[in-house]
């Protein structure tokens, strides 16, 4: 077991220095064919050519793309010292380096937003889970039922809506018509009910398009292991129906579940862009998305990389969960 | 063989006596039919998955004869109707956004432009990504799928990490990222033809390692099979194996695959021009419509509905003709 989760980890590490290195490229070297100057883009076009220098140099800027990748990592674990003709900034650790926007350090804007996104997504995971594997399981079930047509229709229905669209229509319709909530977002150190009430509908747009994809894939596969060989057996050996089902189908059932589960939660965890633009949520995405609008490489290496970990850390928690079910993973 | 054993039943109840019919039919016919004409016939039976294949046809017909359609109409999808246009508010004047016998989905907000029209060239848009992409994401899924099963080894160690690398990357980031560093002018073309062209490369090159895996898996396992084993030991060479043994085999699956692949680019697609990186104005995007209907929701509801539906009615369309697809091709599947 301790052999298994070394060499998750050490995967995961490998994963997280390759991603940085990719969005490096895709901010410096793509830039760079185009023809434009990042130092130029952070000073201002109409900037004197030795203010762009200073700029340069101070961030490094003009470093090879390998030397600049190792002073960011430094930087999160001892702390960055920009300088560059005679302004010294101090960054200590974990440094994330400035907006080039706001010049406002990156890391506490990465800590404000983190929460936001955080409660979206564990929130939406937990009725996304309950409603999506039950309506799945009881599909499954009462195969062609008409509670199983009606399920499949909605859910079908569910994974053909845009995220955006169904967010407006809930908008429209709870916020603006009914009046039952009022769409704003409250922080919750404000007020538990505030933040509540803000986050209600998100929660609920969020968990209706992933509990209609996670409805199809529990029904198919709890279909398929229904025709194993095992539940004939178990069901041969004059179990209760309970049993079977509760028991030896449902562990089956929940490996390809809590798969997609890891990856799911991991990249809503680092930023749910859709859903935090339609509901107007100060989240990581929003975060991003507004970085990458205003090519902000800072922000969205930030983002980025937290959004990594955060994919990362739920793969580890999944591959971990998995060896606990199934003793047959360890092995491979 | 089995038909006349069921005969006796015939007479039993309507329900079985079809039922006792189509098995003794579908026995008779058993031999010499192809994959593709069973698959076809069971297709035919499945009339949710053929309504959504109309449908689909429709789509396509619809965005291929967008220009036509619109000067029958007499509308110009970049002609400004201010005149229709609320001064105060922005909203369209007449009721439920502005609908009437000229702009038959109505017109926007601010500018007056109409809808009808607009999402007829959305529809271009979203369809040729949605396939394009899709057709990027066969290619390489099915060359390096098929490489990484058929000569194992680290060739296959090499692109089974490259999937797994991208199956575990934050995706929808980084197509936003790189679709939005994009520049505006590249290999001869310009604005709305860079952004189309990137976000098909884009959203293909995310896609490949979903058909790639199955195709890996399938090859793997096919390349043991007696049948190969038999070309082989008939001095078959390799490039005789992959093309005439292995890859006539794997059709079935990379249809399946393509079929289901394409929904989930056109939701790619307008969610990226939602979020202001797909194509830019004045071209238009059922996905940038929505975008300008968020400023609406409340006063202009119809400007969301509209655009909304396209996309829901394009993907479901696509969705039930791909789950009819997958069931058709399905050997397990009962015929």
């Amino acid at each position: 077991m301790l052999a298994y989760l070394i060499r998750r980890l050490f995967a995961a590490a490998v994963m997280l220095v390759v991603i940085v290195m990719v969005v490096f490229c895709i901010f410096f070297l793509v830039p760079k064919w185009a023809g434009v100057d990042i130092a130029t883009s952070f000073v201002g076009k109409q900037a004197d050519p030795a203010a762009v220098e200073a700029v340069r140099q101070k961030l490094g800027l003009g470093d090879p793309i390998y030397a600049q990748v190792w002073e960011f990592f430094k930087g999160i674990f001892v702390g960055r010292t920009y300088s560059g003709g005679g302004d010294v900034t101090q960054c200590s650790a974990p440094c994330f380096g400035y907006s080039f926007r706001s010049e406002q350090a990156v890391w506490p804007v990465l800590t404000d937003r983190f929460p936001v996104t955080l409660g979206l997504a564990l929130g939406a995971a937990v009725l996304w889970l309950i409603l999506g594997v039950a309506a799945g399981v009881l599909s499954a079930l009462k195969r062609g039922s008409f509670w199983d047509r009606g399920a499949m229709v909605v859910a079908l229905a569910g994974v053909s809506l845009p995220i955006y669209f169904t967010g407006m229509l809930s908008l429209a319709i709870f916020v603006f018509g009914l009046k039952l909530f009022d769409g704003q977002y409250v922080p919750l150190e404000e007020s538990f009910t505030g933040w509540f009430g803000g986050m209600i509908l998100p929660w609920i747009t969020l968990a209706f398009l992933y509990a209609a994809m996670y409805a199809r894939i529990t029904r198919a596969t709890m279909l398929e292991i229904l025709g194993e060989d095992y539940i004939r057996t178990a069901r041969a050996k004059g179990l209760k129906e309970q049993t079977v089902i509760g028991k030896h189908a449902m562990r089956s059932t929940m490996t390809p579940i809590l798969t997609m589960l890891g990856m799911d939660l991991g990249a809503l965890i680092g930023g749910a862009i859709l859903t935090e633009t339609t509901f107007s949520l100060p989240g990581l995405g929003q975060a991003v998305l507004n970085g990458i609008k205003t090519q902000d490489l800072p922000i969205i290496l930030g983002v980025t990389l937290i959004t990594s970990v955060a994919v990362l850390v739920a793969n580890l928690v999944v591959d971990v969960l998995y060896a606990v079910i199934d003793p047959r993973v360890r092995l491979s | 063989m089995t038909a006349p054993l069921h005969e006796p039943t015939a007479e039993a109840a309507p329900s079985a006596a079809e039922e006792a019919a189509l098995i003794s039919a579908d026995a008779k016919a058993v031999q010499g039919r192809s994959l593709g004409r069973i698959a076809w016939e069971r297709l035919k039976r499945d009339k949710l998955a053929l309504t959504g294949g109309i449908v689909v046809l429709l789509l396509i017909a619809v965005a291929l004869l967008a220009p036509v359609i619109t000067n029958l109409v007499g509308q110009d999808p970049d002609a400004y109707h201010e005149d229709l246009i609320d001064p105060l508010f922005g909203t369209p004047t007449g009721s439920l956004g502005g609908i009437s016998g000229d702009h038959l989905l109505g017109v926007e907000p601010v500018n007056g432009r109409d809808i009808f029209a607009r999402i007829l060239y959305g529809a271009r848009i979203s369809l040729l990504v949605g396939f394009l992409s899709a057709i990027v994401a066969v290619i390489l899924g099915t060359i390096l799928g098929v490489l990484a099963g058929f000569f194992g080894g680290w060739v296959d160690s090499a692109i089974s990490r490259v999937m797994d690398g991208l199956l575990a990357f934050p995706q929808l980031l980084f197509i936003i990222a790189l679709v939005s560093v994009m520049p505006n002018e590249l290999l001869g073309l310009t604005g709305t033809g860079v952004r189309v062209f990137v976000m098909i490369l884009v959203i293909g090159f995310f896609g490949w390692p979903y058909i790639g895996r199955v195709v890996r898996g399938q090859t793997l396992s096919l390349r043991e099979r007696e049948y190969v084993e038999a070309a082989r030991s008939l001095g078959a060479g390799r490039l005789y194996i992959l093309f005439k043994e292995l890859l006539p085999n794997l059709v079935a699956p990379i249809i399946v695959y393509t079929t289901m692949m394409i929904p989930t680019n056109i939701l790619t697609e307008a969610a990226l021009s939602f979020l202001g990186v797909g194509v830019k104005p004045p071209t238009s995007s059922w996905g940038q419509m929505l975008s300008g209907a968020l400023d609406y929701y409340d006063s202009d509801p119809m400007y969301m509905v509209v655009p909304g539906v396209a996309i829901f009615i394009t993907v479901l369309a696509f969705n039930l003709f791909g789950d009819g697809v997958r069931d058709a091709l399905d050997p397990k599947g009962s015929r």
